[in-house]
């Protein structure tokens, strides 16, 4: 094991977190912080370097082994950091976000008396999502997995007292192991066919023979088919796809820098960049990658219905995450693992900005997050609606066909022209799905937009404080001081006095809070037109190398309403926003009370559905089993029902005492001696 | 340090030393100084010394044991009455779980520091066991094997049936029961086996290692092996304890006090797993084949039924047991693979679960110790009294949930890669008690130490003191240890594995 800078990446992160949270009793806030932030700072200026020597073309595909973790008659998995392409993607982006999230932080969680355990936990997560991206094998990849899952537990229940926020971290864990279930059966059946489990070993023994097949019960299936359906059950997993994706809501119980980094810009896209790393493996598997674009288009489409009506601001922002994530499955689904990781890419951004927009304005807000009480934003917090507004465009993807536009612009079309273009399973369906949910994308993210920043103020200033939406709720400060955040009450109560123009009594944010959605915004705006070259356009081959595999067919021309399709709809949603939250804001009201908002706002009863299979199914079976199964079977037939004495030796042993447990110890010593004996006797003692 | 322990009867001294330190501790008794005040701290001491003096030793032996060598090492014979012997020897499987039991021993002793009643009689029969517990691991003679095997209930049995808790009667009886009776159709085949191999004309027909290499030249006909099997299976199948025969662990571990809750699921669990390696697939390698898809049927059986029952449980402890019985299914499925994958995991897992289930036995004893409830409606928010605690109780928890990094996860995904090549639907079957693990784990935990104190009576708990805390660093170490550079341990016992899986594989039918 030796020094390396690769290794430093990975570690700094780990030794920061271990630093801040095994010793913020002696080392106070301030310190803790400093630390983590100034190590993910130095992940961050390490990697960025390796990112651009890909991107100039002469970046050196390379793995830097550090020392055995498993290695058993071929299972062997080496701590290791590979460096291509695409962890040089991964490797820019986790840290980038991760580092504005740190500072962000700073601001943000000024207030909260835990500080130095919660910078502890986000550069721990920032440790695991590194191991994960930079992993060489399946089973690195499945230990950062698993690691960013725990990561996100910790985060997601960060105001433990909450019962709620502690409820959505299970949820998150256990949803998220029913993926890994499927994921860990894969890296099994990838042992068992190909007798490794490192990536390249893999991947090459799938391409030299490629029509292996695996017996699942009685039926023969390809294996790389196998291999690449269960991997891919792992992602819908973390990545919150359609069926798994209940935890991903609920997981805003969080605070907001944490929505961000984790449930936006990084952890949730491991699944995304866990297909592409394989994509070796999904370009061999038709019906696999079939799956995945019918999953990925179905939530892209799915998860947007559902952002219409949601009114917690976080939320609607968290329901966009999962269907822009569908979008990203099926670009990969269709075999354009380039337009999967540019739009990975470009949405860190931009979505890192809208959900530490939404924080800054729940900050401002002194945590409101109900859209129903905002309204009259901008005023008061100019610099976040700028910002917002510039994270919204990016969002819907906003640009003109062969002028430009902004981040989101040049992945979002690319992934519907490449749907578009494909005839693989389910890629007309995605085509549909994906110019569908752009317009109801445009559609929610304006009427976030509006019903924040634009109109009369709503609120009830007085309610704030009895808002539940904090986390630490003041109703509980008397019984646990010290787990409450320091008051932070007194000082707003004049702010509450409502303006008289109809403007929200907000503040603006600190620039400690500000100066990393600039940075953001900046990509947001910018991210699509620098780097679509070398992720799609003509620099393709030399930055991506041999990291995925890249279709290389001609050159599509697309027809003029494909071409349009994305703008037109936007435009389209936007007006429907203006006219229902701007102008006629009494239609929407009207809207709101129909049967199909209803089923909307309720999330199409998924949480009400599961719980009655799934939570009440287990209680049911576990009371089943335990109290019929072990008790009355088992034991009744047992022990119990053989002994009835036990229950007499019981009753006597009461009146006995101790000392007759020493008696009948001291005849069952006797007995065992006596057996000894017997043994030794019966068996060998008859030699002469 | 080899040259120093060279000719010494190591194996012995490190069985013995316990045992000595018990004698001390009863000759000190029958002087008047039992009457002295100071005299049980003295007693805790002493018995302290003699448990921290056996890890020494067994340190000893460590270093003069050399884990390349597949032979059994350390090797000492005495004969003994009837043709049988006093043989000790040890190969890595039966040195890595000596040293998991030396390990503990001295941790369970500092957990049993606020035991108040009659502490000299509970400090001599923790010396016994420990002294039983090495003699099982270390035993090459079956019948040796044999004394040890049975000698460990007996004071397991008094020690729940005198400290343990309300229904500690009826616990230990159920315990004793189960056990001994399957032990005894084991004593059974252990007299046909040697008079067989007597009949054979093996010289020392009760050496293990002599048995076994009888029985890989075909000495036990398929047909018998499945009687032979049948009554082995019978006596390690309780230790276990596989489902269905898994219910007295819950109940004993109920009354049990802490520390031989500790020692229950840390090392006499780790007999029924031992015997399976030592004498089920190397000596009865057809009877296994046969048996396996019925050994595989139990193991996920019971991963899935006690995860299940787990995730209803109202007692800390039984939780914890419930738990223990699935994470024994991870090692009957593991073992009975019988690929290097499945033995390599099954030797891992069970090394790991002593670690990981001992700690969280002993965070239990930690909140009962101030409490005197196991009941977890009881708790709540003691994150907020006892941050330290809450912290050490949630990696033991994540190690029980098999995460990666902690000393659970690699048993558990060596053992199902193991399975998975022999029958991919067990292995699928044993991957749902890992979705299981994390509702019930957690659930706990939320309920422990998440939330606000609402019960008055935790308002004024106190966290870890000092000798808690240096009961708790070498387990956090040894999960931490395994969880990150398991293959340490994996190299270690990678010679007993091999053998084994080759002595198993090669009779396949």
């Amino acid at each position: 094991m030796q020094f390396s800078t690769e290794a430093l990446i990975v570690l700094a992160p780990l030794f920061a977190a271990a630093f801040a949270g095994l010793l913020q009793r002696y080392i106070g806030d301030k310190v803790a912080m400093g630390i983590t932030t100034a190590s993910v700072g130095l992940s961050l200026a390490l990697s960025w370097p390796i990112f651009l020597s890909f991107i100039g073309g002469e970046g050196q595909e390379r793995v830097i082994e550090l020392f055995r973790f498993i290695d058993v008659a071929g299972f062997s998995s080496i701590w290791s950091v590979r460096i291509d392409a695409l962890s040089a993607i991964m490797l820019v982006v986790v840290n980038t976000v991760s580092f504005l999230v740190h500072v962000y932080s700073i601001g943000y969680m000024s207030e909260d008396p835990h500080r130095a355990r919660f910078f502890s936990y986000l550069s721990f997560f920032t440790f695991s999502m590194l191991a994960l991206v930079t992993a060489n094998d399946f089973l690195q990849l499945f230990f950062g997995w698993e690691g960013v899952g725990v990561a996100s537990y910790l985060l997601i229940g960060f105001w433990y007292q909450k019962r709620s926020a502690n409820d959505a971290a299970i949820k998150a864990f256990v949803v998220n192991r029913i993926g890994d279930f499927g994921f860990a059966l894969g890296i099994m059946a990838a042992f068992f066919c190909y007798g490794s489990i490192q990536f390249d070993a893999v991947f090459e023994a799938a391409g030299a023979d490629p029509d292996l097949m695996l017996g699942v019960g009685d039926v023969q299936f390809r294996a790389v088919e196998v291999i690449a359906f269960l991997l891919f059950i792992g992602a819908m997993g973390k990545s919150a796809q359609f069926f798994l994706h209940v935890w991903l809501p609920d997981a805003m119980e969080g605070p907001t820098p944490v929505s961000a980094l984790i449930h936006a810009a990084t952890m949730v896209t491991a699944g995304v960049f866990m297909v592409c790393r394989a994509g070796e493996l999904y370009h061999l598997a038709p019906l696999a990658s079939g799956f995945v674009t019918i999953v990925g288009a179905t939530t892209a489409l799915f998860a947007a219905t559902i952002g219409l009506a949601q009114n917690d601001i976080k939320r609607v922002v968290a329901y966009s995450t999962c269907s822009q994530l569908g979008y990203m499955f099926f670009a990969a689904g269709v075999g354009a693992y380039n337009a999967a990781m540019f739009h990975l890419f470009t949405h860190a951004f931009f979505k890192a900005l809208l959900f530490l927009g939404a924080g800054s304005v729940i900050h401002g807000l002194h945590h409101e997050q109900d859209m129903r009480h905002m309204g009259g934003v901008r005023k008061p917090m100019p610099i976040t609606w700028a910002l917002m507004v510039i994270g919204t465009l990016a969002l819907m993807g906003f640009g003109i066909p062969g002028i430009g536009g902004f981040a989101g612009f040049y992945s979002k079309d690319a992934i519907i022209e490449a749907a578009y273009a494909s005839h693989g399973i389910g890629a007309q369906f995605a085509f549909w799905c994906g110019v569908t949910a752009a317009l109801l994308t445009s559609f929610y993210s304006w009427r976030l937009a509006f019903m924040t920043f634009e109109g009369r103020y709503r609120g009830n200033p007085d309610a704030h404080h009895h808002d539940a939406a904090h986390g630490h709720g003041h109703t509980q400060e008397g019984h646990e001081e010290a787990a409450s955040p320091a008051a932070h009450t007194d000082d707003h109560h004049e702010a509450h006095a409502k303006p008289a123009d109809g403007s929200a009594p907000a503040h603006e944010s600190p620039w400690i809070m500000l100066a990393p959605l600039l940075v953001l915004a900046a990509g947001a705006i910018a991210a699509g037109v620098l780097f679509y070259p070398y992720f799609l356009g003509d620099g393709a081959d030399a930055f991506w190398g041999d990291a995925i595999p890249l279709a290389h067919g001609e050159h599509h021309d697309f027809p003029t309403w494909v071409l349009w399709a994305p703008l037109i709809v936007g435009l389209i949603g936007f007006a429907f926003a203006a006219i229902f939250y701007l102008w006629k804001p009494g239609a929407a009201k009207a809207m709101a009370k129909g049967p199909v908002w209803a089923f909307l706002y309720n999330k199409w009863y998924f949480d009400e559905i599961y719980d009655f299979i799934f939570v009440k199914g287990a209680r049911a079976v576990g009371d089943l089993f335990w109290k019929v199964g072990d008790r009355k079977i088992i034991d009744g037939l047992g022990p119990d029902g053989v002994a009835a004495s036990s229950r007499f030796f019981s009753r006597g042993i009461r009146r006995v005492q101790t000392g007759f447990v020493y008696h009948y110890s001291f005849i069952m010593l006797i007995a065992a001696v006596a057996f000894g004996a017997y043994a030794i006797f019966s068996g060998i003692g008859v030699a002469p | 340090m080899s040259e120093i322990v060279a000719g010494w009867p190591i194996l012995s001294i490190l069985t013995f030393l316990p045992a000595a330190g018990a004698l001390l501790i009863l000759l000190s008794r029958m002087s008047a100084r039992g009457l002295n005040p100071g005299y049980d701290n003295g007693v805790k001491l002493l018995t302290l010394f003699f448990t921290i003096a056996t890890f020494i030793v067994s340190l000893f032996a460590f270093a003069a044991f050399d884990a390349g060598n597949p032979d059994y090492q350390l090797v000492e014979n005495v004969p003994w009455a009837f043709g049988a012997s006093y043989a000790m020897g040890v190969d890595t499987l039966a040195m890595s779980l000596v040293m998991l039991t030396t390990f503990l021993t001295p941790l369970c002793i500092l957990a049993s520091w606020s035991i108040e009643k009659q502490v000299s009689s509970y400090m001599v029969l923790f010396l016994v066991l420990e002294t039983l517990m090495i003699g099982v691991f270390c035993a090459q003679d079956i019948i040796l094997f044999y004394v040890f095997f049975e000698g460990g209930l007996i004071p397991m049995f008094i020690l729940i049936g005198v400290w343990g808790g309300e229904r500690r009667v009826y616990a230990a009886f159920k315990f004793f029961l189960y056990t001994l009776l399957g032990s005894l159709l084991m004593l059974v085949a252990i007299v046909a086996m040697i008079a067989m191999a007597r009949a054979a004309g093996i010289e020392n027909p009760s050496s293990i290692p002599a048995l076994t290499a009888f029985a890989q030249s075909g000495g036990f006909s398929p047909d018998i092996q499945i009687w032979l099997w049948v009554a082995f299976f019978a006596s390690f199948a309780v230790k276990m304890p596989m489902w269905p025969v898994h219910t007295w662990l819950p109940d004993a571990h109920v009354e049990a006090p802490t520390a031989a809750s500790v020692v229950l699921a840390a090392i006499l669990l780790k007999m029924g797993g031992y015997g399976f390696l030592r004498f089920s697939l190397p000596m009865f390698p057809d009877a296994s084949h046969f048996f396996t898809p019925f050994v595989f049927a139990l193991s996920v059986i019971a991963i899935v039924w006690a995860s299940l029952v787990a995730f209803r449980q109202l007692d800390m402890k039984k939780l914890i047991a419930y738990s223990s019985v699935a994470h024994m299914g991870f090692v009957t499925m593991g073992i009975f693979s019988g690929n290097e994958q499945g033995i390599q995991g099954a030797i891992f897992q069970m090394l790991s679960h002593g670690v990981i289930s001992g700690a969280l036995f002993l965070c239990v004893g930690v909140v009962y110790d101030r409490m005197h409830t196991r009941e977890i409606a009881f708790y709540g928010g003691l994150v907020h009294r006892m941050p330290v605690y809450a912290a050490i109780f949630l990696l033991f928890t994540m190690g029980n949930v098999g995460l990666p990094g902690t000393g659970g996860f690699p048993g558990e995904i060596l053992t199902m890669v193991g399975a998975f090549q022999v029958n991919a639907w067990v292995a699928a079957g044993a991957a749902l008690g890992v979705i299981f693990s994390a509702a019930y784990a957690l659930t706990l935990y939320r309920k422990v130490a998440f939330g606000m104190i609402e019960n008055p009576k935790l308002d004024a708990i106190a966290d870890l003191d000092a000798r808690e805390w240096v009961t708790f660093i070498p387990l956090i170490i040894a999960t931490l240890v395994m969880g990150f550079a398991p293959s340490y341990v994996l190299d270690f016992t990678s010679n007993s594995a091999e053998a084994i899986s080759s002595a198993f594989l090669g009779a396949r039918p």
